[in-house]
């Protein structure tokens, strides 16, 4: 009983949240939908408070809770805080969106509340079982956030295509699972890897990892499972866009690497060609596919593929350097991808949003400040020096050379340079093409604060000594809880 | 006659998945055939599991099937209910025809 609660003090932020969660959801059935700011505002708070909660009962050495199924340690609280302050910005964005079209429903924080819990426990994920519970909780309440505008034909086949490919790849991932516990002989990361050390590359566990890989894969949109990210990220209503492409991510992500770190370290010469070919491929669909995107949510969808590619050289090098690198690249990736789309709901003229990259025309001109933060976001996507972007990848490249991988370095660089032209074109058009009609002034001061917020986080704050080094240190601890 | 082995158990689900897959991607027609596809390819995951189960003599796998059972459920739940919102909006179900956005 004692270790039941023991079990639950480390759980701490994941009950918050589910407990919030349904509590929010009964407050919202009975004042309905006058009282979605309200909700909005108690959904935040309860982040905050998760947040606040993961930073302060983090167990120095790790803890592993309900049998070994969930973990609490360094790596789980750093994906956790990311995840938390991210889902906390995406009700914060969706205020004057969700007023502009009428959609100001009480369940939009509740699900965001929702799909955090399910990321959380996938980042403590230390089970095949917890594995697949912490996806599918996540996954559901996404799929119908997607669908949110739903008198949209565009929301709803968004949520539609999502929804489809989605429930695949949890089919692939799931035939994965069934694969390796049937070889394995248990569903336990720790069981699995001492089986795997043992065994060797047993034909059964590679084809199950193949499928688990595969379906993972999916989850954080890596080519050649990107398909769905475009037109759910178009179609999609735009704060669930800037969601989607932030906290699933980062969890995503961190489930990726504690999956194949911790119970699939003896056999990572199997799966690492794997991840470099899937890096390789996101890269490159990344950089090709965005230069001739004319919608600015499509071109965030295959620069967010790219993005995927560079944090997965790190995992394919499988050293704790490695796994540091990624999860700084992640970190980075989150903040830009955040002001990136603030700066997307900004993008307002009388009746409503635009998304075209043509109406950024003479940005620099039409709004100084606006463009200014756009550009310096831009910049670091592209991972230009002196850019927070630019030291994400700098990690990630020197983490696989020291890994003896020199040629995935190289080709990422190389990639990346490339990519440069779309991001730059985009600057471009900002600073040098004839004005396009001013956006709207002065109508949603939360979007403004948070892009301003991430593009000062960006540059300077991140690129400056004590700063860029606490977050070094804080990954480094976080990849050790791993090793 | 041979004994009826763990391999035979593994050989149905590898079928039935397949033909699961082969659904989704096959089909042109209607989603709600998709959604059928997506509860077979589980069902054939739980075959795995239950068999896997049996032959190890470890009861770790009965309790992923019952868990997978659910989200199945839950699953099949929230499509439905985007494939209302989304029949509403259109009039129509066709797969071939979900093609709003352009790459």
């Amino acid at each position: 009983m004692t270790d039941i609660m023991n079990g639950f003090s480390y759980a701490i932020p994941e009950v918050m949240l589910a407990v919030g969660a349904m509590a929010l959801l009964i407050a919202g059935v009975f004042f309905g939908d006058k009282s979605a700011k309200p909700i909005s505002l108690a959904a935040v708070l309860l982040l905050a408070a998760a947040l606040l909660a993961a930073l302060f009962i983090e167990p120095k050495q790790g803890a592993s809770l309900f049998g070994g199924a969930f973990r609490a340690d360094a790596f789980a609280t750093f994906a956790k805080i990311i995840i938390y302050a991210a889902g906390a910005f995406a009700i914060l964005m969706s205020d004057r969106y969700l007023a502009g079209e009428k959609l100001g429903r009480f369940e939009y924080p509740v699900l965001i509340v929702l799909a955090t819990f399910g990321m959380s426990l996938m980042a403590s994920a230390n089970d095949l079982i917890s594995l697949y519970m912490g996806i599918e909780t996540h996954s559901l309440a996404l799929y119908i956030l997607a669908a949110f505008n739903r008198d949209s034909r565009r929301s709803t086949e968004a949520g539609l295509k999502y929804f489809v490919l989605g429930a695949l790849s949890s089919g692939m991932l799931l035939y994965g699972a069934s694969l390796i516990y049937g070889f394995a002989g248990s569903t336990s990361f720790q069981e699995i890897a001492r089986v795997a050390s043992a065994s060797g590359a047993d034909a059964g566990l590679i084809v199950g990892l193949v499928f688990l890989i595969s379906g993972l894969a999916f989850k954080v949109s890596a080519a050649p499972f990107h398909m769905w990210a475009p037109d759910v990220y178009e179609g999609a209503p735009t704060p669930v866009t800037a969601f989607f492409a932030s906290a699933p991510k980062i969890a995503g992500m961190a489930l990726f690497v504690r999956a194949l770190v911790a119970p699939f370290p003896d056999i990572i010469d199997q799966w690492r060609p794997v991840i470099a070919a899937i890096a390789i491929a996101s890269m490159l669909i990344g950089a090709f596919s965005a230069i001739a995107q004319t919608n600015i949510k499509r071109l965030m969808a295959y620069s967010s593929i790219g993005h995927m590619g560079y944090a997965l050289i790190g995992l394919a090098a499988g050293t704790k350097e490695g796994v540091s690198a990624v999860l700084i690249y992640m970190a980075i990736y989150v903040v830009m991808t955040i002001g990136t789309f603030a700066c997307i709901l900004l993008m307002r003229r009388r009746g409503g949003l635009t998304e075209n990259i043509s109406d950024l025309a003479g940005l620099s001109r039409t709004n100084g400040p606006m463009g200014l933060v756009v550009t310096i976001l831009f910049f670091s996507l592209a991972g230009v020096p002196v850019t927070a972007g630019f030291f994400g990848k700098w990690f990630v490249f020197v983490a696989a050379v020291n890994a003896h991988m020199v040629w995935l370095a190289v080709v990422g660089a190389v990639i990346s340079v490339i990519s440069a032209y779309y991001y730059l074109r985009v600057v471009w058009i900002m600073w040098f093409n004839d004005p396009a009609p001013a956006f709207e002034r002065g109508t949603a001061p939360a979007l403004g604060f948070t892009a301003a917020l991430c593009a000062v986080l960006i540059f300077p704050i991140l690129v400056m000594p004590p700063f860029i080094g606490a977050l070094i240190v804080a990954a480094q601890n976080a990849a050790a809880a791993l090793f | 006659m041979g004994d009826i082995g763990l391999g035979h158990y593994l050989a149905v689900a590898a079928i039935l998945f397949a033909i699961g897959m082969a659904g989704i991607f096959l089909n042109r027609k209607n989603v709600i055939v998709i959604l059928m596809s997506i509860e077979l390819m589980l069902l054939a995951v739980n075959i795995n599991l239950v068999a896997f189960s049996q032959f190890l003599g470890d009861l770790t796998g009965q309790v992923f099937a019952f868990m997978v059972l659910t989200v199945a459920a839950a699953e099949s739940a929230v499509g439905l209910a985007i494939l209302v919102a989304y029949f509403r909006n259109r009039g129509d179900i066709s797969v071939a025809d979900a093609n709003l956005m352009k790459h």
